[in-house]
């Protein structure tokens, strides 16, 4: 291999280090205030226990799968706060932490795992996009409504910006490669945020890419910048710097979030068989809760009793989020034929019609004996 | 008032009067800005409408349908060129996970108002990958309209039907006709078009029903006018899902049997399913079996052969009397 520039160490932008002291980075200078690095802190906590409590909730045949987030609260909640209002995100499946930011409730989420809806939430009432499964394809999604802001005439200092969330495996797609592609031609407003979280179910990432992931973007023609992404801090104003410059007109950035997958891909997956324990020790010391609460500790600005009221009320979402999970609705089986066309469509009318009928033929039957 | 247009010129006309009616309507694609696209069917849209909304993408299927899909989200309404039937393929997963399930994903929160214009079918003498019929494709998949124009009236007044519908509608149009003509009335209200979903008989007969869209219809019209021995019905399918089965019924229940005839591949053909359901609803009022004339189980072939491939007049006349051997 004659090629060095793949292992050059890449800058990593970090602005809160793992033992919990400010490092500052003059590209990313963040204005914040005690409380709302607090209130950072709740989402963190919050959304870890919304996740710990869905992965105990599908071990109990509660969900079919559970995708968990466990490691990557900074990448998603830092990215997730910089939105504005206006701005509209593009998921994958696992980002419970900026549906959260998004006000999506978390028992929406649950619904889809559990199999009740396929996530039937208001994208536009959030600005939030549904959860997409097949890997890459939001991207394309995220480029062409940033297209449909350019044409809207949304961009500028009060602009719309787009962000779309993808991980490390889906940057082998083409589809992500298009989206990259089509942004970059049109100089569209939106935002690439990868979670590199080091694994594709059992891939790593060297099996994804010959070169650092953020460096890819230079290949497109727009900027790619390499954040920690266990760093809410550097998450947020990384994110906020590319969302503004986006919105400002000036086109996409990359952002690689490197962070870790601290759990498994799924609940059906089982990390034990491709990586190392020493791997994941390795990664907990970077802990992206754990830095917030040594920076406020040491710093005196959280005492023992704000710590304690946020796991109160991590208690009470788990409580929560059980309950409601338990509470989902099967739905009718009538709505197996509900908004597949927004128009009249005489064949789905007609096998609704008669799955109707056959369905009624069973009513009374048990009081009759049953069949 | 009639102006005498080819199917190509129809749907330039449908084009240019959709993207006048409703300023959210979009034309993007390989080619269809200043080239007009290698059919010329968006030709001078360009010119009118500007670079915003005649958009020439980069070479990329799959990044045309899936950026389409994040403008209809937006609320625009793009009309995507796909430049060959054997080019969608690379955009199949945007088109089948993603354009046709949106709206049932999100409960009916989206609604995916694209249109995929499909140049599809052979004879035209064409090299591999460009004679495609994958219409079984898109019909097997629910939330995608499907439909196909066999004359300049249809092809003018349907794509401005597709464009204004809230679903996603793949248009296929017949390559190897776009230079057929005829008059078309572009001044009536379009509220008095034949509705997209509606099948049309095209030749009233009485002995049997031969059923056929897209390309194939005219073939069809000719094989009844060439068969003096027996009175064929031609019926236009011209929407291929959903299908309008009322119409068909009437006609075979009036004529008492039926040929299909298609360009795609016999099995697993649109065929197959208009014949089985047709027996289901028929079966009294059937004097044979459904016949099916198709093109062979194979990968389209060279050009040399494909006067051999694609079902032709004696072909469908051999259905025909194939329907009157019972």
């Amino acid at each position: 291999m004659s090629d060095t520039t793949a292992h050059e160490e890449p800058e990593l932008i970090q602005l809160l280090t793992p033992e919990g002291e400010l490092a500052g980075h003059p590209d990313y200078p963040l204005d914040i205030s005690a409380e709302e690095i607090r209130a950072l802190y709740r989402d963190l906590v919050l959304v870890r226990r919304v996740d710990s409590e869905a992965v105990s909730l599908q071990r109990q045949g509660e969900l079919g799968l559970w995708a968990s987030l466990l490691g990557q609260e900074a990448a998603q909640i830092g990215s997730g706060r910089a939105l504005g209002e206006r701005d509209m995100a593009f998921p994958s499946y696992r980002e419970h932490g900026v549906a959260w930011c998004r006000g999506i409730a978390p028992k929406e989420l649950l619904g889809m795992f559990r199999g009740v809806t396929n996530g039937g939430w208001d994208p536009h009432e959030h600005g939030f996009h549904l959860y997409t499964i097949v890997i890459g394809s939001q991207a394309l999604h995220a480029t062409g409504y940033a297209m449909g802001v350019q044409r809207d005439g949304a961009v500028g200092e009060d602009g719309t910006a787009v962000i779309s969330y993808f991980g490390d495996g889906a940057t082998s797609q083409g589809d992500t490669n298009e989206a990259f592609n089509f942004a970059a031609v049109n100089n569209a407003p939106v935002v690439f945020f990868c979670q590199n979280n080091q694994w594709a179910i059992s891939e790593s990432t060297e099996r994804q890419s010959r070169v650092p992931i953020y460096r890819r973007a230079a290949g497109f023609g727009f900027p790619g910048v390499r954040v920690d992404g266990n760093d809410v801090l550097a998450c947020l104003a990384v994110t906020r710097a590319a969302l503004d410059n986006a919105r400002e007109g000036n086109g996409p950035t990359l952002v690689e979030a490197f962070t870790y997958r601290m759990g498994a891909h799924t609940t059906n997956d089982d990390p034990s068989r491709y990586r190392a324990s020493a791997e994941l020790d390795e990664w907990k010391a970077k802990d992206p809760i754990l830095r917030v609460r040594r920076y406020l500790e040491n710093n005196g600005l959280a005492d023992e009793a704000f710590f304690a009221s946020v796991d109160t009320e991590a208690e009470a979402i788990g409580e929560q989020v059980r309950s409601e999970c338990r509470g989902l609705v099967d739905p009718e089986p009538l709505d197996i034929f509900h908004e597949v066309y927004a128009e009249p469509n005489v064949q789905i009318d007609r096998q609704r019609s008669e799955f109707a009928e056959y369905l009624a033929s069973f009513e009374g039957a048990g009081a009759e004996g049953g069949r | 008032m009639g102006t005498n247009l080819t199917i190509g010129k129809a749907i330039n006309a449908g084009l240019r009067a959709s993207m006048e009616h409703d300023p959210k309507v979009l034309v993007m694609g390989e080619d269809v800005g200043k080239l007009g696209g290698v059919f010329r069917v968006t030709d001078g849209l360009y010119k009118d409408f500007g670079a915003d909304r005649v958009i020439d993408t980069p070479l990329a299927e799959s990044g045309i349908v899936g950026t389409a899909i994040g403008m209809a989200m937006r609320g625009y309404r793009p009309v995507v060129e796909i430049q060959f039937d054997g080019f969608f393929f690379p955009a199949a997963n945007q088109t089948f996970t993603q354009l046709a399930k949106m709206r049932r994903r999100s409960a009916g929160k989206l609604s995916m108002p694209v249109v995929m214009r499909i140049p599809y079918g052979g004879g035209i003498g064409a090299v591999e990958h460009h004679s495609e019929s994958p219409e079984a494709y898109f019909t097997h998949t629910a939330g995608l309209r499907v439909v196909t124009v066999a004359n300049p009236e249809d092809a003018y007044w349907m794509i401005q039907q597709a464009v204004r519908s809230d679903d996603p509608v793949i248009f296929l149009e017949p390559k190897r006709r776009y230079y057929e003509k005829a008059e078309v009335d572009t001044a009536a209200p379009i509220e008095e078009a034949t509705p997209m979903g509606a099948a049309r008989v095209a030749r009233h007969g009485t002995d049997v029903t031969l059923l056929a869209y897209g390309p194939m219809v005219k073939t069809a019209l000719q094989a009844a006018e060439a068969d003096t021995d027996h009175s064929i019905e031609v019926v236009d399918l011209r929407s291929l899902s959903p299908v309008d089965y009322p119409t068909i019924v009437e006609s075979v229940k009036r004529t008492g049997r039926l040929v299909v005839a298609h360009e795609a591949p016999l099995s697993g053909g649109p065929g197959g399913e208009i014949a089985a359901r047709v027996t289901e609803e028929c079966f009294y009022h059937l004097e044979s079996p459904v016949i099916r004339v198709a093109a062979f189980d194979t990968p389209y072939p060279q050009s040399r052969l494909e006067e051999h491939y694609l079902p032709d007049l004696d072909r469908v006349l051999d259905g025909v009397d194939r329907a009157f051997a019972y």
